[in-house]
This record gives structure tokens, sequence and C-alpha cells, in this order.
């Protein structure tokens, strides 16, 4: 018996070892099914999007010990776009035409997806994108996984609102697309809860910011007019730790003016001494922390791929483990890797996701996802504090903001991703692309 | 370091409750024991608030040690009989400690405890207890810290309790503290208004933030017969607010200033005296930084009871791995482009991208958490000002850097002959110096001063490969306006542009507030090309 467990062992292990050869190899055969990876391997973003990269790799060994896809062995074609925005288009065109994917997971920013959606449509190849974003988008090759607004902002406001009893809102943000469209449509929902206008202030400050002195004894003197004050964080990226530290020492408690963040997750907390920031509150679809069978083998299995028990999960890594498990769905179910037929399958496509649901690919794109919200623990780990009872599904366009309540977006039924309600017409490319084009040079 | 504020939090706690036990306590044991072990009953954190309510009744000041250890999630539930205990240690075997006489009563497998989840409302009220459970303590401080959160959170029905304090008080402090104290209370509860009126005296001479924050609520909770006087008390302290408002802001720009300084000395070296274009010279600010994470891990490895020395130890070690870094740049590659600016200016450009891509193979691309020893963690009150610890020794330490360098710079024979070789160079090398190894200390020197500025700034920014990125402008901008090749107008230009940065802040925003300082310096160097205190004479053309 003990043999035979350990020749099977061998087997596995023989697997593997053809797997990882045969993912590496140069000269790829035909009968792989090709995988682009499009994330930042150096530049600024290669901090957060050096981590999905791995989880991709990870995903596809996996999917490939599992026999592969169609009876083919899928391969990872990795690119390095260099947080370099327009290199994105080029190399999400190279991964098409030359290296011939059959899908791509990729980009962070949302400047990034912005730069490669025209490639896309072009070339008709399917782009999942495992970031939360500021939504007002949806697009016929491209595949939300992440959050789009009312899935991670809005139900981190009505927390604050009903849990904690905060009246004050500070709006804080970091000076780009996708803090300034969250913030207006938060700055909407407040209002329109009854906030007053003087009661919300919204602050923007530059990427990488590092003096942060101004701005949180302006929080400070803010929360300090006798109504409870939260602070909602769209801060991204390296501008976080500073941020953190100087509410730290300037004596802002989470039990004061707690500070909810949508950019944070156990990624971001790896650098920074998370003692003082106990009880600061952020939203995500998934937390490390929470705790099922599935979400205990997919963090066993991280660890042992990448050989460091101390290397942590994060909410888009669960986005592109979704998104990964629907792509395998669908291409199966279409029985092809031919994009048109795989976007065509995806909708309605169910897989698990890691905090004991099951997620749905909705018809406008994007999936329906819990929100949780945690506070920071000292080990640097989020608890649940909050979770919402059903899913909730992905809102392309915002309810709240005037110019998109009436857009709706169905690719099943209507094949549009911008649909009027109102003059009953889809508005196509034109109305879509505009508001993009002005973004994207805005960064 | 948490956790030794945590140890020091309790051991205080202890040693009040210990000093607190009256000669018949041992019968209330069971009280507090069931009380407390109601902590772990309830299911939700509204329970679990009526849980601490329970154990504040007991009025036993042992009890406020448990609450703290809640506060501080250490305190766990067992599996098997669901008793409450205070849990401590890492790892998978913990330590066992009984939450009534804080004795150590075993160890168990981690995997057998279910910790007690609280949340920020929880960890609020549990302040608030420790607050009331405290009061009677002896030690005058922790007197007045529960005082303190007495201020901060006024409740009417606190009013016999500060009234009975107030009769035992003897310490001036605490006294004060409590008739402000009871002053807020007033203010928020139905008392007659000449009683009021004199409360709102009290906050209005307590001043600052906190009095504010009272006087807003007591003002939109206060009737009409009240609202005249409660405004002009208001108006009152906004005022010597904004007095201190601006001594603030003063303070934040000449701390951001001391960070600009730090990081344009080296380059005033490098770019203003020798005239290379360093591209490359944020890149030695990250080597530092990284340094002083290699010697904190080491020290947090190997010599935990130093951690707190690992600033000092990193300075000669940044300054070391910087300075050869610079050095073996100079001899390999900018010696053979001097004359050459443009081509110096690609040739560092790659040199940067290449140390910042080594150093994100070596260390991955995430932030490296480098913690603040505990002298400059926290912040200091000066009036209304909040100082924190870490600037303030940023500033001092960029002035000691300063003056260090100027020294080096007037009075050894190196700086005699840096001056020497870059005022003239063919006179210099006649005078017998060998001007090779004067470029190559020069340069050394400089990259070395960034490496140091790297240590500092580990303190107040991200440890990633991309922290030089964010200094190389500003380090260049201070230079240029303060005048290229003297040390002085860096001085004065990064102060200069730091407080003017924070004065325009909080008007314009970060974002615009930067950009019209960009817009000024623009205009100044058209009207001043030489920058702020530009060199004189023969050598400017040279």
């Amino acid at each position: 018996m003990n043999r035979i467990a350990r020749k099977f062992g061998f087997i596995a292990l023989g697997a593997t070892l053809t797997a990882t050869t045969a993912m590496t190899s140069a000269h790829a055969q035909d009968e792989t099914i090709k995988v682009g990876i499009l994330h930042s391997l150096s530049g600024t973003m290669a901090i957060s999007e050096t981590t999905l990269k791995d989880a991709m790799l990870m995903l596809i060994e996996q999917q490939n010990e599992k026999g592969g896809l169609l009876g083919k062995k899928l391969e990872a074609v990795v690119v390095d776009p260099a947080s370099d925005w327009p290199l994105f288009a080029e190399k999400a065109r190279q991964l098409i035409e030359q290296d011939k994917v059959a899908a791509v997971f990729g980009c962070w920013t949302s400047v990034s997806r912005k730069s490669v959606l025209p490639v896309f449509a072009e070339l008709n190849n399917i782009l999942f994108y495992p970031v939360q974003y500021e939504g007002e988008e949806s697009e016929k090759n491209v595949f939300y996984t992440g959050a789009a607004p009312n899935q991670q902002a809005i139900p981190a406001v009505d927390y604050l609102m009903e849990e904690e009893g905060v009246e004050r809102w500070v709006l804080e943000g970091t000076d780009y697309v996708y803090p300034r469209t969250t913030n207006k449509i938060l700055e909407q929902y407040l209002l329109d809860k009854g906030v007053a206008p003087e009661d919300i202030i919204v602050n923007y400050t530059p990427f990488g910011f590092s003096d942060w002195q101004t701005e949180v004894a302006r929080i400070k003197e803010f929360g300090s007019a006798g109504k409870k004050t939260a602070v909602v964080s769209t801060v991204n990226g390296d501008a976080n730790v500073p941020f953190y530290k100087e509410l730290a020492n300037q004596g802002i408690k989470a039990e004061d003016i707690p500070v909810v963040a949508f950019s944070v997750g156990e990624e971001e907390l790896a650098g920074i001494d998370t003692g003082p920031l106990v009880g600061h509150l952020a939203a995500w679809n998934y937390f490390q922390s929470v705790e099922n069978e599935d979400n205990a083998k997919f963090i066993e299995q991280w660890h042992a791929f990448t050989g460091d028990e101390d290397r942590v999960t994060n909410d888009p890594m669960e986005a592109h483990y979704i998104g990964f498990n629907m792509w395998v769905k669908a291409v199966e179910k279409a029985g092809t890797t031919d994009p048109e037929a795989v976007i065509a399958a995806l909708p309605g496509t169910e897989v698990p996701n890691l905090t004991g649901g099951t997620s749905t690919m909705l018809p406008n794109h994007h999936i329906t996802k819990p929100v949780l919200i945690g506070e920071i623990q000292e080990d640097g780990q989020f608890e649940v504090v909050s979770e919402t009872e059903e899913l909730v599904p992905g809102d392309a366009w915002s309810d709240f903001l005037p110019e998109s309540k009436k857009l709706k977006a169905d690719w099943v039924d209507l094949k549009c991703g911008n649909y009027d309600t109102e003059a009953e017409k889809c508005l196509g490319e034109t109305a879509m692309a505009e508001p993009a084009e002005e973004e994207a040079t805005s960064n | 370091m948490v956790f030794i504020r945590t140890i020091i939090a309790i051991f205080l706690l202890v040693f009040t409750a210990l000093l607190a036990l009256p000669a018949g306590a041992q019968e209330d044991d069971s009280a507090l024991r069931q009380a407390i072990s109601g902590l772990g009953a309830e299911k939700g954190y509204s329970k679990l608030r009526q849980a601490i309510d329970v154990v504040v009744e007991t009025g036993d000041p042992r009890g406020a040690r448990v609450l703290d250890a809640l506060a501080e999630g250490d305190v766990y539930r067992r599996e098997g009989d669901g008793a409450v205990f205070i849990v401590s240690g890492r790892g998978k075997e913990r330590n066992l400690i009984d939450p009534v006489t804080s004795e150590q009563v075993g160890t168990i497998a981690k995997s057998e405890l279910k910790k007690v989840r609280v949340n920020n409302s929880v960890r609020r009220t549990v302040r608030d207890a420790i607050g009331a459970l405290t009061l009677g303590a002896k030690d005058p401080d922790i007197r007045l810290s529960a005082v303190r959160t007495m201020i901060d959170n006024p409740d009417p029905d606190s009013l016999d309790v500060i009234a009975t304090a107030l009769e035992r008080e003897g310490d001036d402090d605490v006294r004060t503290a409590l008739e402000q104290a009871r002053a807020a209370a007033i203010l928020l509860s139905d008392a007659a208004v000449p009683d009021k009126v004199a409360a709102i005296e009290t906050i209005r001479e307590m001043g600052g933030q906190e009095a504010l924050s009272l006087l807003v609520r007591a003002r939109n909770a206060a009737g009409a017969e009240m609202r005249d006087a409660t405004e002009a008390a208001i108006a009152s302290v906004q005022k010597r607010l904004q007095y201190w408002s601006l001594g603030q802001n003063v303070w934040y720009g000449l701390s951001l200033g001391s960070v600009l300084l730090l990081a344009a000395i080296g380059l005033a070296i490098t770019f203003g005296v020798m005239g290379v274009i360093n591209m490359a010279h944020g890149e030695m600010v990250m080597l530092g930084a990284y340094t002083t994470f290699m010697v904190q891990e080491i020290m947090r490895t190997s010599f935990p009871g130093m951690l707190d020395w690992s600033l000092p130890i990193a300075l000669p070690l940044a300054f070391l791995v910087a300075g050869s870094v610079g050095f073996a740049m100079e001899r390999g590659v900018i010696r053979l482009l001097y004359g050459r600016p443009l081509e110096t200016l690609l040739a560092t450009w790659g040199i940067s991208l290449i140390l910042q891509q080594t150093v994100r193979t070596i260390f991955g691309p995430t932030n490296r958490e480098v913690s603040n020893p505990s002298y400059m963690s926290g912040a200091f009150q000066l009036g209304e000002l909040s100082i924190t610890w870490n600037r303030l020794w940023i500033v001092v330490f960029a002035l000691v850097v300063f003056a260090v360098l100027l020294y080096a710079m007037n009075r050894t024979s190196l700086g005699l002959k840096m001056r020497a070789v870059t005022q003239n160079r063919r006179m210099a090398a006649a005078m017998g110096i060998r001007t090779p190894w004067v470029d190559a200390l020069t340069f050394a020197l400089g990259s070395g001063i960034a490496g140091i500025a790297g240590v500092a700034l580990s303190q107040i920014d991200n440890v990633s490969p991309n922290l030089g990125q964010g200094y190389i402008i500003d380090s260049f901008m201070v230079v240029v306006f303060g005048g290229v090749g003297n040390l002085w107008g860096t001085l004065i230009g990064a102060f200069s542009l730091g407080i003017a940065n924070k004065f325009l802040e909080p008007f314009a925003g970060a974002v615009l507030g930067k950009i019209l300082v960009l817009v000024f310096i623009i205009l100044f160097i058209q009207k001043r090309p030489r920058g702020l205190f530009a060199l004189k004479g023969r050598a400017v053309e040279a």
C-alpha cells in the first residue's frame, strides 16, 4: 500500500515536472493552449502586480496537474509592461498577435486597463481584470472580476453609518481616475442619505505622497466638531504607509476616527508596523483570514508554490482564482478556446469563490461577490466585522450618478455595454471612449 | 513595540491592582470571576459590551487588567469548558493566565483556544470602562489618563463619581482635569444656566481642539439662553487655535524642509559642487534605507534587546554602502563622461534603473518594514501643537548633517582640495593635487551623505525600490533654487520651499500647492538663473 502510494507520488511529481518544463520550454508545441499574463514586474506597480503573476502561474500549474484543458496543456506567456501605460497596449498586442494567447489575465491600475481596451476590441480577445475599480465601464472583451463601487465602497460607507454612527466624512484619495470617480459616487450617495455638504470634505494628494502632516492635522481638526467622523481612503499604493504612520504618530486612534480603505490589503500591510493601526478598516470581497476549507487549501497551495510560509494572499488574487476557473469552465462548455465562443459562454458561469459562496458571471461582465468589512489586527491580518448576507451583483453603471443611472450593460440580450434605458438605444463606442480618453491623459 | 507598551500597561495595571487590593478582596473573587466569565459566553459585539459593563459594575480594579487585555486581543475562551483566560506568548503553545489572580496556570495548544473578538465599538467601551475602574488608582498619572477619557466622552451620569473623586483628590493636575471633566459633563446635563455658564468658562480656559469639540457639542444641545455664551467661547477658542495653526504650518514647513534638505544635501555636492547631473542620486538614498532595513533585521533576529540602537548603527554603514557605490560609479562611468552633461544624465539614469531593479530582485518588489525605535514614536504636546518625535529628530538630524558637511568642506584638507579642484582644476593639478582622486572622493562623499539621508527617510517613508524616485525631482529643485555650488543656498532653499509648500497646502490642496511652488521656481529661475545664492567671480565661468 505504502509503496503504491509512494509510486503514485512519483508519478504526480513527474507530472508536475513535465508541466513546469512544458511551461518554461521555449519550443512551444502546437497542442498547448497559451494564456497571457500582463502584469508589471518592474516599476512602481511591481509591488502589487508581481504577486498576481505568481498566483496565475500557480493556477495554471494546478490546472495542468488536473490534466490541462480540452486535453491540452496550458502554457503561461508572461510579459512585463513595466508599469508603463502605453507599453501595456504594446505588450497586449504582442500577446495576442505573436503569441496567439487564448485569453489574457492582467492589468492593475485603471489607466493601464483603459490603455489596452482598444487592443482587445480590435483583435477580439479576452481580458480578465482582477482589481476593484471605479465602474462606469462595460466592454465586450473585458471581464471584471474585481469589485465595482457598489461591491466595496457603498457597503463600507453603510457599515460606518450604521455600526459606528458616523456623521462627518473625509474622502481622502490619490489624484487619479479611480479615487476621483469613486469619491464622486460616494459624495452623491452621502448627500442622498441626508449628510450635509459641510460635513463632507474631499481631498486629493499626488501619487507616492509622503508628507501627510497637514492632511492628518486637517482630518483631526475636522473630526473635532462634536460629530463622529470617519475617513474613507482611496489612497493608493506607496502613499499609504506614510499616511498610516502619520495617523499613528498624531495619535488618531481607530476608536476615534476610523479609516476605511479600499486599496489596503494584506500585501500592503506587510510593509507597515501594524500595531498602531489596529481597528482601522478595509472593505474587500476576500480576506486571507476567512475561515473555510477552500480558502485554507488555497493558502496552503500558495505557501507551497512560493516556498514561503509568510506570503499572504489577497483580494485580487482571489479575483484571478475566480476568473481563471470561470474561463476554464467556459472553455469546457464552448468546447473551444475561440474568444468569440468563450465570451458567449462566460455569462452565467458559476464557480465557487474562496469565501464560501458561489460567484456568477453576470451579463454585464461583472460578477457576484460578498462584501466583507475587516478590521486590521496586530498580525497584519484582517478580522471580519461585517459581511453581506447575500452575494452582491456588480453594477457597471452607478445608480448614484445622474449621467450613468439610466445606463445598463447587457452583453447577452442587448449586446451592448451602455444601453440607454430612457432613449432605448445603445450608445455604442463613441459615448464610452470620450471620458476614457480624458481620464487616461490625466494620469 | 506595541507589545512592550502593552506589557508596561499591564504591569502598571497589575501594580495598581495590587496596591488597591483591599483586605477583604478574597471573597469578592467569585463575583469578579463570574463577571469575567461572561466575556466569553456571549456572541455578538453588543452582548460583549453588556458583559463588559457587568465587569465594570463589580468596581474591582483588577477587572481593568482583563479589559485592557481584551482590547489588545489577548483574551481567549477555552474551547472545552468556555473558561476565559488571558493568553500570552506566540506560536503553537500559549500560556494561560488566570484573569483574576494574574498567575500563570498552565499552557495550552493554540487550536484549543478561541479568541474573544473585539471591534472598535467594543474598544471604545473598554476604554471608558478602564477610565471608570482606574479613577481610584494610587498613581496620579493613571488617574489623570482616566479623567482625560472622561473629558473626551462626557457623561452627565458621571457627575456624582466626579464629585466624590474631587473630594478625595490631592494632586493639582488631576484636580484641574477633574474640574474640566465636571464642566464637560455639566454642559451636556440639564443643570441650571449659571452652572453651565461657569462650565463654559472652565472649558474655554482649557482651550484647544478638545475644548472646541466640547463647546460645539454643547452648542448643538443647548437652548437659546446659552447660545450666545457658547458662541462667544467658541470664537475665543477658535481665535487662539488660529494663532497656533500658524505655528503649526511653520513647524510642518520646517519638517518638510528638513526632509528636502536631507534629500538634497548630497546632491548639493555631486551636482552643486562637481556639476554632475546625477540621476541616480535617489537610489543612493534608497540604498541607505535598505541598509537600515538590513541592520534592523539582523538586530531583530540576533540582538532583540538592542533594536533601538539600529539607527545609530545603520548611519555609518549606510554612509559606507552608498559611498562605495558612488565611488564605483564615479570611477567606472562618470569619470569617462566629464564635460558631456547629456551623456552623464543618460548614463546615471541608466544606473538608477539598474540599481532599482537589482534591489527589487534581491529584496522583492514589496515594501520592507522598518519600525520606528521607541524614541522616535508618538508625539508630544507643545501648547496646541502636537509635535511628532520622528519629525523633530529628523529636523535635528538634518541640521547636524548640514553642520558636519559644512565643516568638512570649509575646514578639512579634503574640503580644501575639493573646492580647489572645482574652482580651477588645472591650477589645482599644478599644485600637486591628484584631481581624479579628489573627484572620486567628492562623489563618494555626496553619495554617502545621500545614504545617511536614506536612514532618516526610512523612518517616514516606504522602504521600497521606488523610494528614491520620489525625491530626485525635489532634490534638483532645492539645489537649483538655492544656488548651485552653495551649501547655505541649499539650506535656505530647502526650508523656504518646505514652508511655502505647507502654507499653500491648506488653501490649495497638496496637488495644486506643489504645482504653484514649481511655477514659482520657474519664474524665479528666469529672474535669477543662478539661484538664491549665486557663486560670484571667475569660478563661475570656468
